[in-house]
């Protein structure tokens, strides 16, 4: 029986939850749309599981859509690259939803359950459709499916603030810039060469050589992904979205959403122009590095002066795509290694903090620092928790944050530069700063008189505890995640013989 | 002698032509231009223009939100399903060729299209019927009469 799915793996993937959101509108009912959202997401990271352990050894997966050979038809491709990603997305994907259940019922109104539903399992289909796809032109579409329902599920917080509905339109408005800018570069090399499936479009590139309107494409996909993925300076719709949207999406958010479209970035910056585009080379080290770098003290220095933790967190993940960025464009196989190891530890570090926030929302129904006073007697599990993912942001031994610093100071240090490392371990500080601001706050200061000893039902503190859990055990031992990330950052350099799927043609 | 005399006779002369060029659109689709997105919008705009001349409570009478919300996921399973076939009878997803009769593989690709082109357009009808009835349907926060 698996034989026969086994070689539809790479489209089960992205259809599983397709499938199951239009199911979950038919019938309406918000307990039954919770289950079947649930076991799509399982389902969907049983399947990246399997995916990423049959693409470890460094082969690559193909599948044809429609039966349709590539460069014609929309190929899925997976790497160890993408099939990482998956596996973040899905697992992250699959944590939340329970964690959802009853933190929605205290941010919104009962009847819109359902939607909320349907619309996070869309955003799961357009996240993991881009991860999976292998045509830049489908990977517009899925963005476009992920960001769509983003859009919506932001706009959920309204019950709880009505600035929810004013950052959904902003980003609204920056995300469609975003993916205009997309799909105009997107256009300009479809008129060079004529072709969107990536491989086919990287090898054509790289055949047209230098060219004019290749590097207005590029720098249109650079700017516009950079919009999606919230680059410093193009950050503005992040802090907004982030903070006012329903805890279990900020988390959900915070630890896919931006890591799927620096995903993007590397495969069009690697696969697709190529290492050797000089003008990519330059653009990245005289552009994208030094903004990385502001990023790093900007938003940290930001998020030192939030009064409201969600925005603090918020301002610190600007801070740490800064330094997923800073590791990639050291342009090193180590710098790179250190970038995707990130997209992973933060992930699962920012997805346990936005989840422990979510937890301090649901018992005394505020997030601002000045309502959290004393709450460390008060909310010990959910406060040990934000404490460990503090000292994860800010890279100490035994959490998965230490692990990223780490590659990506060595990166540094083999591209021959101190200085670059210097500012790595000065940001790091910074860090402290604002973790010691929340430490102070839940533990230093005393409780306001009256206020009940409470911990937030279960249901929220395992998937809670679950991701800190992985960020401890990920920081001990990270075989797993550095040996994927190693694999993928190989797999963003020459292309490897490739293993057909699918039915036979 | 109710107002808009004319206004309701000639859109009530319209909305059944547009309804049907719609439907030619949609079938034509696989021949010539057109298909189940462009023959939606213009089915939509059918029961847009029925709404803006006879109120959109009456709209509602026709087709209540339930059966706008569900017609929009009928559509996108009718398509993900045409595509689930495929897979079951052993193609790969979407793959057309699994719709054909022995012996007329050209039936299955021309089947496919219009299932999926289906799809789309009961998808792209419902909401964009559903999108203008939540705005028309919102009661203002504040009054005209306000200002």
């Amino acid at each position: 029986m698996f034989s026969l799915i086994e070689p539809h793996l790479p489209i089960l993937q992205v259809i599983v939850p397709l499938i199951a959101a239009p199911l979950c509108a038919l019938f309406g009912n918000r307990h039954l749309a919770w289950v079947i959202a649930f076991t799509a997401a399982s389902i969907s990271f049983g399947i990246a599981c399997l995916l990423l352990a049959s693409v470890l050894d460094g082969s690559i997966i193909s599948y044809e859509i429609g039966g349709w050979a590539p460069p014609w038809g929309i190929e899925y491709r997976v790497d160890a690259a993408n099939a990482f990603l998956l596996l973040i997305v899905s697992l992250i994907g699959a944590i939340v939803l329970p964690y959802a259940r009853r933190s929605i019922e205290k941010e919104f109104d009962r009847s819109t359950h359902t939607y909320f539903y349907v619309c996070y399992l869309l955003c799961l289909t357009g996240l993991l459709g881009v991860a999976i796809t292998g045509d830049a032109f489908n990977v517009f579409v899925f963005l476009e499916i992920s960001s769509l329902s983003t859009y919506a599920l932001v706009a959920f917080g309204a019950d709880r603030d009505k600035r929810a509905l004013t950052a959904a339109y902003n980003y609204l408005i920056m995300g469609t810039i975003g993916a205009t800018f997309f799909v105009i570069g997107l256009g300009l090399l479809y008129m060079m060469t004529g072709t969107l499936n990536m491989v086919d479009l990287s090898e054509r590139l790289a055949a047209l050589g230098d060219n004019r309107a290749v590097h207005v494409g590029y720098v249109f996909i650079l700017v516009g992904l950079g919009l999606k993925l919230a680059m410093f300076p193009l950050h503005l719709w992040l802090p907004n979205a982030y903070t006012y949207a329903p805890s279990a999406i900020t988390a959900f958010l915070a630890a896919t959403a931006t890591k799927v479209a620096v995903y993007v970035l590397l495969r069009f910056i690697f696969s697709i122009f190529g290492f050797e585009f000089s003008f990519e080379t330059l653009t990245l080290e005289y552009v994208v590095m030094p903004l990385a770098i502001i990023a790093m003290f900007a938003a940290s220095i930001a998020a030192v002066f939030q009064e409201d933790i969600k925005r603090l967190l918020a301002y610190s993940s600007i801070a740490q795509i800064g330094y997923i960025l800073l590791g990639v464009t050291l342009l090193n196989h180590t710098g790179l290694t250190a970038g995707i190891i990130h997209l992973f530890n933060h992930a699962v570090t920012k997805g346990a903090l936005f989840l422990a926030v979510g937890c301090f929302v649901y018992q005394i129904g505020s997030s601002r620092l000045s309502d959290l006073k004393g709450m460390g007697r008060l909310m010990p599990w959910t406060s040990a928790a934000i404490v460990i993912g503090g000292l994860s942001l800010i890279g100490v031994p035994l959490t998965v944050g230490f692990i990223s610093k780490w590659y990506l100071i060595s990166a540094s240090l083999e591209a021959g530069s101190l200085f670059i490392a210097g500012l790595i371990v000065m940001s790091s500080l910074i860090a402290v700063v604002y973790v010691w601001r929340m430490v102070e706050t839940l533990y230093l200061e005393p409780a306001p008189a009256g206020r009940q000893k409470g911990e937030a039902p279960l249901s929220m503190l395992i998937p809670t505890w679950t991701l800190i859990a992985a960020c401890l055990y990920f920081g001990v031992n990270s075989e797993l995640t550095s040996s994927a990330a190693s694999q993928a950052a190989h797999a963003f350099l020459p292309p490897q013989q490739i293993v057909s799927g699918g039915a036979g043609q | 002698m109710e107002h808009h005399f004319i206004l309701r006779v000639i859109s009530k002369m319209l909305i059944p032509p547009i309804m049907l060029y719609a439907l030619y659109v949609q079938f034509h689709g696989d021949f010539g231009p057109g298909g189940g997105f462009q023959a939606g919008v213009i089915f939509a705009v059918a029961f847009i223009l029925y709404a803006i001349v006879f109120g959109v409570e009456t709209l509602t009478l026709v087709c209540p939100p339930a059966v706008l919300r569900a017609g929009m996921a009928l559509g996108v399973l009718l398509y993900a399903g045409t595509g689930v076939y495929s897979l079951l009878r052993g193609y790969n997803y979407l793959d057309y060729a699994a719709l054909a009769e022995p012996g007329h593989a050209e039936h299955g690709q021309h089947l496919g299209i219009l299932l999926v082109e289906g799809g789309v357009g009961l998808t792209v009808a419902s909401a964009m019927i559903a999108i203008f009835v939540a705005f028309a349907s919102r009661s203002p926060d504040i009054k005209d009469t306000d200002w």
